[in-house]
């Protein structure tokens, strides 16, 4: 048998990356088994349009509008279906808010979930290893290592996305902000302030803030 | 035609890596590009696209990933996870054969080994009207939910949760033989368990089932602070109040 170690198909592969997918794009267009202009158009979707602006968009309705956030946090798929943020990878979504005693933090352990529509690809901590082993276990330390130190008197509530159900947390409105537009507000929700990893920040504060 | 079929755990639950030691996460600034390299865009591009020929499901394909061998599981980023489980995935189900993963060469046609398929791909509309639709996972109850809110539960291992011998689960290890509470009802969720192994979608009640930490872990001795997770009704056992 010449193929006894079947079950590593993927080492027939060359063994840098780029090439390794290089080949299998060549393979799958040159089979008709996948169409260059939907490569471009997936690729272009998650660079260019799908992205933490959308989540933060969100956010700051919510902070200026008390109707809607409840609507967003009791009836969020149908709000969610409403606006069409709905897609791949946000079909199902509970958004846990943030109080003065409870904080939230979102993690996959088993792989990488995330709400794609919400706040697009997962950044490359969230999908590391040592944020996955770590986060359900030791939350303080982790939010410790992004410069956020939670009170003793905070509970943390960890999500664990196991199943469909997608994340998203509406952190507290700083009360520098409270008095700010809709538009305003937007700026000063970060990615990581949607996924627990941080607080809502100053945008002047933020000089390498570029949505993407 | 005989499928290429590989052995149901051969990285032994690597990726079941909640609670386990780790060093610091190595944090990337926010503002950064979506993509560090080229070739990972093209590689969430690829994966998306063949996923869309609707050859397997989202399950299967997490399996896929699941199945690679621990040292390259552990030795792979993220989008090279994703590659080698699309290689495996393509080969299975007869799209792509391993000669022509190996020559990068298409096999003659007619070829031994490769099946039929629909040669006309799905195109870019097709594509964004997929991505916005999503592949939802709610289906209609079959039976009345087991568990009611604010009731005590009690957690199976993941051996004894898969559907298949080392198969597929959506259970932790972290939370095998642990007590939560049920804090949220999710409805009927295709079952992971059944459907990465093509047994069908058996879908189940889905639960949000909290738990103390205090509880998980015991260096959190005092700790009020909780880990939440979404568990099938197989999952679980009732306790006793």
């Amino acid at each position: 048998m010449p193929h006894d170690h079947h079950d590593y198909l993927h080492s027939l592969l060359p063994p840098e990356p780029e090439l390794r997918v290089k080949a299998l794009e060549t393979i799958l267009v040159e089979k008709g088994l996948v169409d260059p202009e939907a490569l471009q158009l997936i690729i272009d979707t998650y660079q260019h349009k799908i992205g933490p602006q959308i989540g933060a968009r969100l956010v700051a309705r919510a902070w200026a509008d008390a109707r809607f956030k409840d609507r967003l946090l009791n009836d969020t798929d149908t709000v969610l279906a409403e606006a069409e943020l709905a897609g791949r990878q946000g079909e199902h979504v509970v958004v846990v808010e943030n109080t003065a005693d409870t904080h939230n933090l979102v993690v996959c352990t088993l792989c990488s979930c995330y709400p794609w529509p919400l706040l697009g690809i997962p950044p490359g901590w969230y999908k590391s290893d040592n944020y996955r082993r770590r986060a359900v276990r030791e939350p303080r330390a982790v939010l410790a290592e992004f410069g956020l130190i939670l009170p003793e008197t905070t509970r943390i509530r960890v999500w664990d996305s196991t199943a469909e159900i997608r994340y998203l947390v509406l952190p507290q409105c700083p009360e520098q902000a409270t008095h700010l537009s809709e538009d305003e507000l937007a700026q000063w929700v970060t990615r990581d302030s949607m996924i627990g990893a941080g607080l809502p920040i100053c945008p002047a504060d933020t000089p390498m803030r570029k949505e993407g | 035609m005989a499928r290429v079929k590989l052995p149901l755990s051969a990285a032994g639950r690597v990726h079941d890596m909640g609670g386990q030691p780790g060093g610091p996460v190595s944090i990337d600034p926010q503002g950064q590009p979506v993509f560090a390299q080229n070739w990972q865009a093209r590689a969430l591009a690829v994966t998306v696209a063949a996923g869309g020929l609707g050859k397997w499901t989202l399950d299967e394909s997490r399996h896929a990933r699941e199945r690679l061998p621990a040292e390259d599981y552990m030795a792979y980023g993220y989008y090279e996870k994703w590659m080698a489980g699309l290689a495996t995935l393509l080969v299975e189900h007869g799209l792509v054969t391993m000669d022509e993963l190996r020559s990068g060469q298409l096999a003659a046609a007619g070829e031994q080994g490769v099946e039929q398929y629909d040669p006309v791909p799905p195109t870019a509309a097709q594509v964004r009207a997929a991505i916005a639709r999503g592949g939802p996972s709610r289906r209609p109850d079959r039976t009345p939910p087991r568990y009611a809110c604010g009731q005590k539960v009690q957690v199976l291992s993941p051996d004894s949760a898969a559907r298949q011998p080392g198969g597929h689960t959506r259970l932790p290890a972290y939370a095998a033989h642990q007590t939560g509470v049920i804090i949220s009802h999710h409805g009927s969720h295709v079952l992971p368990d059944s459907n990465a192994h093509g047994l069908g979608e058996n879908p189940e009640h889905l639960y949000g089932v909290c738990f103390y930490a205090n509880d998980l872990w015991p260096e959190q001795v005092g700790s009020k602070d909780e880990v939440c997770l979404d568990l099938w009704e197989s999952y679980l056992v009732a306790i006793n109040a």
